[in-house]
């Protein structure tokens, strides 16, 4: 099948290591890459932080560019949940029926990363191994919006030598909310300390997630706090094969 | 924007951050409550097609607001009631005191009641020399405490046990008291009942208003709802005009999804359900003030109006892990939690809660339990929107670091060419902030909001886009 990757802004400037290992899993499964160079962002920043019209020009560019696309591939939850829970609303607002018309094209076609392995490929052993205890965190969009429900973890206990720790509280935020982790940073990082400490006594090495930015956020304060915790995001452990390897 | 610092929501909220017993308390409480309600709606097995239901009856009443409005008031007016209509809270407060001052009322008792927290009554009235007396457990300890209330359903969730009882025997002036739920119920039970007996004058709010028979809902779990309902010789229920309801037979739905939402409890204690007067029974005039208060203007908008569609039954508080750390006084409004942050700032044109918007991370706990299916998140971005404009048409909001910074932004999410350049500066920028750790430890301006509490890993020196251009080119 032929794949187009929306790598996302923040993971194209801060986790290349997350696209590589998306490349890595889907050329492993036979499927063929497509990247294309001028895509930029989702629009999510902007339209939840409430410059709803600043997005609209950033939503059309994300709709051009992947209009020919036959499947996109996100490595992200809140992007895809962007994308079909707020997409519609900002064409029908707009009132361009091309516009409209796209959308609606577009959206069936838009895939979470964990989701399109299932989902649509059907695979779940994606012939990984992974000799670590790993804890997942479940990001409130893939919960809530895209629904991902067991997705990952039917993945994850493929995963060769890998131990699998459960996390208490999986259905609380870790606090990050985008732009709220700056606004309201005392909460924001309050709900953090809830979290890191849940994902602490799972006595995992590695939390991982659909979303680097929850896992940004939550290696954020694993770092200051010198915990030897690590975070990698689900595609990088799938990606990982040669026993010993990170 | 026009609020003070001091009552922004991330300012009040840091205050309060720091307060440990408060936390615990608020955490314990929204814990059990929230554990009771999954308990008695995973037994149910049709409440996806409840929340449905009653969220189609409140849409229904929204679209036809006006001409239920007016049957409740032909069908209340018949069966011996006597319908008010007011404008806005000082008219609530101005038709009520007129009714008292008629009664020669020095004191009346009421039912716990967030409308009338809304309008101040209590307020209103003490500064005319009338005393309203709290009966509901919560509010009588929020009133002896002059305190607020900080949870629509359990307004003193703030406060433990024992920190009741220290304030019950200094109030009641009570030798020696337990801190046993029993101890605490019956010192309350002994103040109120003479509170009861001489009050000629009884308020309540109302969970609904029933168009076809006008009739008055209340539920409610300690029985001094009842009390006040039946004993004094006058009643007067202050109702926001949202709260009706088209049929008798809706309560069905209702009846099932409060009470199971708000306290976790297949039905209510006590739930009353009165129809203007009647002779040798009960109140014998009987009075309902309905109360727009901002409301019609919320209902003018077609985004925002589901908000309207609350029966307050604080189950999105409950979940809100923001409202877990903070409780409800950090949004410094009578309505706090997630509904709080759409309801205040609206009923207020964001003269007041404007912070109140950003007070979320968007993680949608809120919406996947309202028994109404209000899609809190997406009326908090869309009030977000209209902060962000009121903010543009300043010139202080314009040239501001977050608008210019917002701006910047969405010129570079227009090219991929952009983007790269931008990712290509942004690693020359932070080059001054990157640590001998290898990590950006402190930032200026609003991102050091970030690394108060968090290292950042600075970005890499390749991007995605640049590995995978060198990747294409070399075979």
């Amino acid at each position: 099948m032929r794949i187009s990757l929306f790598i996302t802004c923040y993971n194209d400037a801060l986790f290349p290591a997350t696209g590589q290992a998306v490349v890595r899993v889907l050329e492993r499964l036979g499927h063929t890459i497509d990247f294309n160079s001028a895509q930029t962002c989702c629009g999510q920043m902007h339209w939840n932080t409430g410059y709803l019209r600043e997005a609209v020009p950033i939503i059309r560019h994300f709709v051009s560019t992947f209009r020919d696309a036959e499947t996109i591939c996100i490595p992200s939850s809140s992007c895809v949940a962007m994308i079909r829970d707020h997409y519609p609303k900002a064409a029908r607002e707009s009132g361009d029926p091309d516009f409209i018309a796209d959308v609606d094209a577009l959206l069936p076609r838009v895939f979470e990363f964990s989701e399109l392995l299932v989902n649509r490929l059907g695979v779940e052993d994606v012939g990984a191994t992974f000799p670590h205890r790993v804890t997942y965190h479940a990001s409130c969009h893939s919960l809530r919006s895209l629904r991902l429900g067991d997705i990952p973890f039917r993945l994850l206990r493929q995963v060769r030598s890998l131990t699998l720790c459960d996390l208490e509280g999986l259905d609380q935020c870790c606090g990050f909310g985008g732009t709220f982790a700056i606004k309201n940073a005392d909460v924001s990082s309050a709900m953090l300390a809830d979290k890191t400490r849940c994902v602490f006594n799972t006595g995992a090495e590695v939390c991982t997630a659909v979303d680097n930015s929850c896992l940004m956020h939550l290696y954020g304060a694993l770092h200051r706090q010198r915990t030897p915790l690590r975070t990698a995001h689900l595609a990088e452990i799938l990606a990982s094969e040669a026993e010993g390897a990170s | 924007m026009t609020e003070p610092r001091s009552a922004d929501f991330p300012h009040a909220a840091r205050e309060v951050l720091q307060d440990s017993q408060l936390r615990r308390n608020v955490a314990h409480a929204t814990d059990v409550i929230r554990n009771k309600r999954d308990r008695v709606v995973a037994e149910c097995s049709s409440w996806q097609d409840l929340r449905d239901a009653g969220s189609a009856i409140r849409q229904h009443v929204l679209r036809h607001l006006d001409q239920y409005l007016l049957q409740f008031e032909s069908a209340c007016t018949q069966a011996g009631g006597q319908v008010h209509w007011a404008a806005d809270a000082a008219d609530a407060n101005r038709i009520l005191l007129d009714l008292l001052v008629r009664h020669n009322a020095r004191e009346i008792v009421k039912i716990k009641s967030m409308t009338t927290e809304e309008i101040g009554l209590n307020r209103s009235l003490a500064a005319h020399g009338i005393a309203a007396v709290e009966t509901d457990l919560a509010e009588l300890i929020i009133q002896l405490g002059r305190d607020q209330p900080s949870h629509i359903v359990v307004p003193a969730l703030h406060k433990n046990r024992r920190q009741i009882r220290d304030l019950f025997q200094r109030e009641m002036h009570l030798d020696s008291l337990g801190d046993t739920a029993e101890d605490l119920t019956a010192a309350a039970r002994q103040y109120l009942r003479q509170k009861f007996f001489s009050a000629s004058v009884a308020v309540s709010g109302a969970n609904f208003l029933i168009a076809e028979t006008g009739s008055v809902v209340i539920v409610e779990s300690e029985g001094n709802g009842r009390m006040c309902l039946t004993l004094p010789r006058v009643l007067v229920s202050i109702a926001g005009i949202e709260k009706v309801i088209p049929r008798y037979r809706d309560l069905d739905v209702f009846l099932q999804t409060l009470p199971r939402s708000a306290t976790g409890e297949r039905m209510n204690p006590y739930n009353s359900i009165w129809t203007g007067v009647h002779s040798g029974d009960g109140p014998q005039e009987f009075h309902v003030i309905l109360l727009d208060n901002g409301r019609s203007r919320i209902l003018r908008d077609p985004e925002a109006q589901q908000t309207l569609k609350c029966i307050r039954c604080g189950a999105c508080q409950n979940v809100c892990p923001v409202y877990r750390q903070t409780g409800g006084h950090a949004y410094r409004s009578v309505y706090a939690g997630p509904i709080g942050a759409i309801l205040t700032p609206q009923l207020h044109r964001l003269q007041e809660g404007a912070s109140l918007p950003y007070a979320s991370s968007l993680c949608g706990a809120c919406y996947e339990v309202c028994p109404v299916k209000i899609d809190i998140p997406e009326v908090l971005i869309h009030l977000r929107g209209q902060v962000v404009r009121k903010q543009q048409a300043t010139l202080t909001g314009k040239l501001g670091a977050w608008n210019l910074g917002m701006q910047l932004a969405a010129q570079i999410f227009v090219s991929g060419d952009r983007l790269a350049l931008a990712e290509t500066l942004g690693r020359l920028g932070q080059r001054p902030f990157v640590r001998s750790s290898g990590f950006i430890e402190r930032l200026p301006f609003m991102f050091s909001g970030w690394t108060r509490f968090r290292d950042l890993a600075p970005l890499p020196a390749e991007s995605f886009r640049e590995w995978w251009a060198k990747r294409s080119t070399t075979p």
